[in-house]
């Protein structure tokens, strides 16, 4: 089992949810995040104070899949997600010791 | 004798002006970030209790009724002794009792002009004892020297609703208060959100309706005056929304909401003194200079680094003492400005501004080092942290449930 964790564009995540839909995952979890990497953020203005606002807001995917799936998935999340533009974000891929279904007890690639 | 109309015009222009105080809390409220919002606008919001108080106990005497030496006036009217349903004596067409409520409505909210100032960090006890102090000590004797009969009434000072007593006044008290109280924690350092404009945008336009009744109802009658000023009224406030966003296109590149409704306040505070002594085509001056002025005001603030967190000093200091010399170059409806052949008047006009600047600063300081050293002013660091919502009043102003 593997834990993909994706940054993305708040504006394509209609889009990634299809296209992963589509290659039959059945759950996700979805959070709206802030943060910075190369791209820039922006400035504001309020009357004679500015501020340059560094954090900008995302949307973070995290999804358990079975080993196999993975390269399916991140080709998914590449096609989906993907502008072109700087600030297209990452995908994040960790190993996941275990997971279990709360209510059957289910364990494993049963439990995903 | 009592005009029924008159009356009927006085009744609705007190309670518009009434809504200006509101009006300002929300304009405040929506300017400093959430966890001060509900001590922000109480501090507006009290003063509508807390002078009006005053008003009847003895300010409406000391500042309206007879007078010693031009300074101040006497105690004859203390306790609203006297004054009645009778007409007069300040006008023969409205009953005095009205006379004396319109005026408490002005004396509400300069002192809610200052809290701009001091916003996010000031005690709420300090804050009511100031209130108490300013009001009486600065408020009630400038409000005589102008129209209760004191020197600068006698002198020719023309102030039709109120930029000399009202906005040059409590912008002189906000400088001097933001340089006494200092800085808030991160002032500078860290960013300091407004965090909730659209709150902003409804309480400058509830302003500028409520100031329909401020400057038209300075008229004291339903008349010709009172329409005029109706009407300077409307263009110089929206001709200085316009400068001010012009000016903000040309020197920071995009012209933002919040400038407008300051551009808005900043052309009602510049026409206010001129309202009933200039004509639309000079409305229309007098509201375009406010509106870069102010702004340029506000852009200096940034430079000098003192704290007047939100922009009193600018607005309603800068653009009141504008609009009080403004009163002197473009008077020409029952006086003369400099533009129409009275160069006197402009003198006088300055002398008028510049003696409230003298005089609110010295005694503004005063109050402030005196209340400074006893009771305090501001919060503590862990309060001003927590926020004013919860330290001072204990309450939030949103709830996630």
């Amino acid at each position: 089992m593997k834990k993909i964790e994706a940054i993305i564009k708040p504006f394509r995540l209609d889009e990634v949810k299809e296209e992963l839909q589509a290659l039959g995952i059945t759950g996700m979890t979805v959070t709206e995040v802030k943060g910075f990497g190369r791209q820039k953020g922006h400035k504001e203005v309020y009357r004679g104070a500015e501020y340059q606002v560094d954090f900008i807001p995302k949307i973070k995917i995290e999804i358990i899949v079975p080993s196999a799936m993975v390269d399916g998935v991140v080709q998914g999340i590449l096609r989906s997600a993907k502008t072109g533009k700087i600030g297209d974000g990452k995908i994040f891929i960790s190993a996941l010791e275990e997971v279990v279904r709360i209510r059957t007890g289910e364990t494993g690639d049963d439990a995903v | 004798m009592i005009s029924s109309g008159d009356t009927a015009w006085m009744l609705v222009a007190t309670a518009l002006v009434m809504l200006m105080t509101p009006g300002l809390a929300l304009f405040y409220g929506g300017l400093v970030r959430s966890k001060n919002v509900l001590g922000t606008m109480m501090q507006s919001f009290i003063c509508l209790g807390l002078v009006s108080i005053l008003w009847i106990a003895y300010g409406y005497s000391l500042a309206f009724g007879g007078d010693v030496g031009g300074i101040i006036g006497t105690f004859q009217w203390i306790g609203f002794k006297g004054v009645g349903n009778e007409a007069g004596p300040y006008s023969d067409t409205i009953p005095h009792l009205l006379f004396a409520a319109f005026q408490l409505m002005f004396a509400i909210i300069t002192p809610a002009l200052i809290t701009g100032a001091f916003a996010e960090r000031m005690k709420f006890s300090g804050f009511l004892l100031f209130v108490i102090l300013w009001s009486t000590l600065v408020y009630l004797p400038v409000c005589h020297w102008v129209w209760g009969g004191g020197w600068l009434g006698r002198l020719g000072a023309l102030d039709f609703a109120g930029g000399t007593v009202i906005h040059v006044n409590s912008g002189t008290g906000a400088l001097v208060a933001a340089l006494i109280i200092g800085r808030r924690k991160g002032y500078k350092t860290q960013a300091i959100y407004p965090h909730n404009l659209p709150l902003t945008v409804l309480g400058a336009s509830l302003l500028w309706f409520g100031w329909f009744g401020f400057n038209a109802g300075s008229a004291l009658a339903a008349n010709g005056t009172a329409t005029l000023a109706f009407f300077t009224t409307q263009v110089a406030t929206g001709t200085a929304a316009l400068s001010w966003i012009l000016a903000e296109k040309i020197i920071r590149g995009k012209p933002t909401t919040l400038g407008a409704v300051s551009g808005a306040v900043a052309g009602l505070v510049a026409i206010t003194p001129a309202a009933g002594f200039v004509g639309p085509v000079s409305a229309i001056i007098i509201g375009f200079v406010a509106g870069i002025l102010c702004y340029l005001a506000v852009l200096l603030k940034e430079r000098l680094g003192y704290d007047d967190s939100l922009d009193v000093v600018a607005v309603h200091g800068i653009g009141g003492l504008w609009g009080a010399l403004a009163t002197g170059l473009f008077a020409s409806v029952g006086a003369s400005g400099l533009f129409f052949g009275n160069a006197h008047q402009l003198l006088i006009q300055i002398i008028g501004a510049g003696s409230a600047i003298i005089y609110s600063g010295i005694v503004t300081t005063i109050i402030l080092l005196g209340l400074k050293y006893t009771v305090g002013l501001r919060v503590s660091e862990e309060e001003e942290i927590q926020g004013l919502d919860v330290s001072q009043h204990n309450e939030t102003g949103y709830a996630i449930r």
